[in-house]
């Protein structure tokens, strides 16, 4: 098993040899080399993993919580089905990536702790409320679908045990966006009941998608190094553009619309699309526990937690040979 | 609250009969059974697969990355390859037109 070495790492500014080693990543980078947990990393790029891998973790965990809601609600057997293997695929991902960012040195347990104690942040989207099934069919295409753009990205990135997770979660991520769109349309060619839910729901998720992929470039302090190190390969507006020209087209193929407010406009010279600038001091606000819902998700995750303890006992009691403790009734 | 930092199994898939086992991924788990279990719900949910083998992460003994020169090849080993020969051309100058 390849062990992070632990000690002395002479990994920051300063330290002897720093300049040196630096100098050699980079141009491993520049190569298009992966980078394996026992080599040599700056520690800047390893924590800077860690943070981005712990609240993608924490974000496939806590976007489990507002689609698994409503399985019990579903509107046939067939979505159900396709739901609840959805919700299995998100918790799934959350366990690759915890294991992915634990290579680099910070346990899952840890990580646990500090999402359920607030102190670790998860994706902006999931602090709100999935209000209606047509909620579901909303979070199911269109942030499945912003999530993909920013996975697809991160798959090509330098670090190998998180762009190998990655490959996979995006190969289940196809079914997510298929089955999203499909109950979209479902909605948006049924009862005008359905459409205006469907509508609805597109008008109150439509800021927190359009927020999803982070502050705009023009505030977003890391961008710069993690391009650099190819942990990260296109900016936030770049993403919240490529996410754009590929479904608004498809939005409103489907009869739907955006809020006017957003002022969407396709440039017809750069064919990107211009649009308002979302309130990014209410988007930290909102990741930094301050949403709609915020206090209920981790609420729920902690209960959940807790609710599992006795057959996590359990198991460990049997593996050493012991009576596995019942739960008290 | 330390109570699930079990440890770490390396989780080998194979996709049909014949086929070699692939590394997947790793999961936590008490023991081998358990792994066996977990790697069965992380890894086989949805692709084809015929069997599992679990590992325990510290059993396994790798060489370091640092030191892949050691892969290096000293000399040209073409000779030990069948691309390293132009025996398709030197057969056909000597009449043998088969395959070979
Ligand atoms: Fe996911
Ligand atoms: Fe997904």
């Amino acid at each position: 098993m390849v062990q992070t070495v632990l000690g002395q790492r002479n990994d920051k500014p300063g330290d002897p040899g720093y300049e040196e080693s630096l100098a050699r990543f980079e141009a491993r980078i520049a190569r298009g080399d992966k980078v394996e947990p026992g080599d040599w990393m700056p520690d800047a790029y390893r924590q800077q993993l860690i943070r981005l891998i712990h609240v993608h973790a924490n974000s496939e965990i806590c976007g489990a919580l507002p689609e698994g809601t409503w399985i019990c609600h579903a509107p046939s057997l067939k979505r159900k089905m396709a739901l609840v293997a959805k919700v299995q695929d998100e918790v799934g991902h959350g366990q690759l990536l915890y294991r992915a960012a634990e290579t680099l040195g910070k346990s899952r347990e840890e990580m646990i702790d500090e999402l359920i104690s607030g102190k670790a942040k998860y994706s902006n989207v999931f602090h709100y409320p999935a209000e209606s099934w047509a909620d579901v069919c909303v979070i199911a295409w269109l942030i499945d679908a912003a999530a993909i753009v920013n996975q697809k990205m991160m798959a090509e990135g330098s670090y190998g045990p998180y762009a190998r997770a990655l490959k996979r979660i995006c190969y289940e991520e196809a079914f997510h966006l298929t089955h999203g769109y499909d109950m979209c349309i479902s909605m948006a060619t049924g009862t005008k009941l359905q459409r205006d839910m469907l509508q609805n729901a597109i008008n109150r998720w439509w800021e927190p998608i359009m927020m999803f992929h982070g502050p705009s470039d023009k505030e977003s302090k890391h961008t710069e190094q993690l391009m650099k190190w190819r942990i990260k390969l296109k900016t936030n507006d770049q993403q919240r553009q490529e996410f754009l020209q590929k479904y608004l087209p498809k939005l409103f193929n489907l009869g739907l619309t955006v809020p006017a407010e957003w002022n969407l406009k396709l440039d017809p010279q750069t064919k990107e699309w211009t649009y308002a600038e979302p309130d990014w001091e209410k988007f930290i606000g909102v990741v930094r526990g301050g949403g709609p819902v915020s206090a209920q998700r981790l609420e729920t995750r902690r209960l959940s937690h807790e609710q599992g303890r006795w057959i996590r006992e359990a198991l460990t009691a049997a593996a050493r040979g012991q009576r596995a403790p019942m739960p008290a009734a | 609250m330390t109570d699930t930092q079990w440890p770490i199994f390396e989780v080998f898939h194979q996709q049909t009969r014949g086929e070699p086992h692939v590394h997947v991924g790793s999961v936590h788990a008490v023991d081998a059974e358990t792994a066996l279990l977990m790697a069965k719900e992380q890894f086989a949910r949805r692709q084809a697969c015929v069997n599992i083998w679990v590992v325990a992460a510290d059993d396994i003994t790798a060489t370091p990355y640092e030191d892949a020169d050691i892969f290096e090849h000293g000399t040209d080993k073409s000779y030990r390859e069948a691309f390293g020969y132009q025996t398709t051309k030197r057969a056909k100058a000597v009449g043998d037109t088969e395959e070979i």
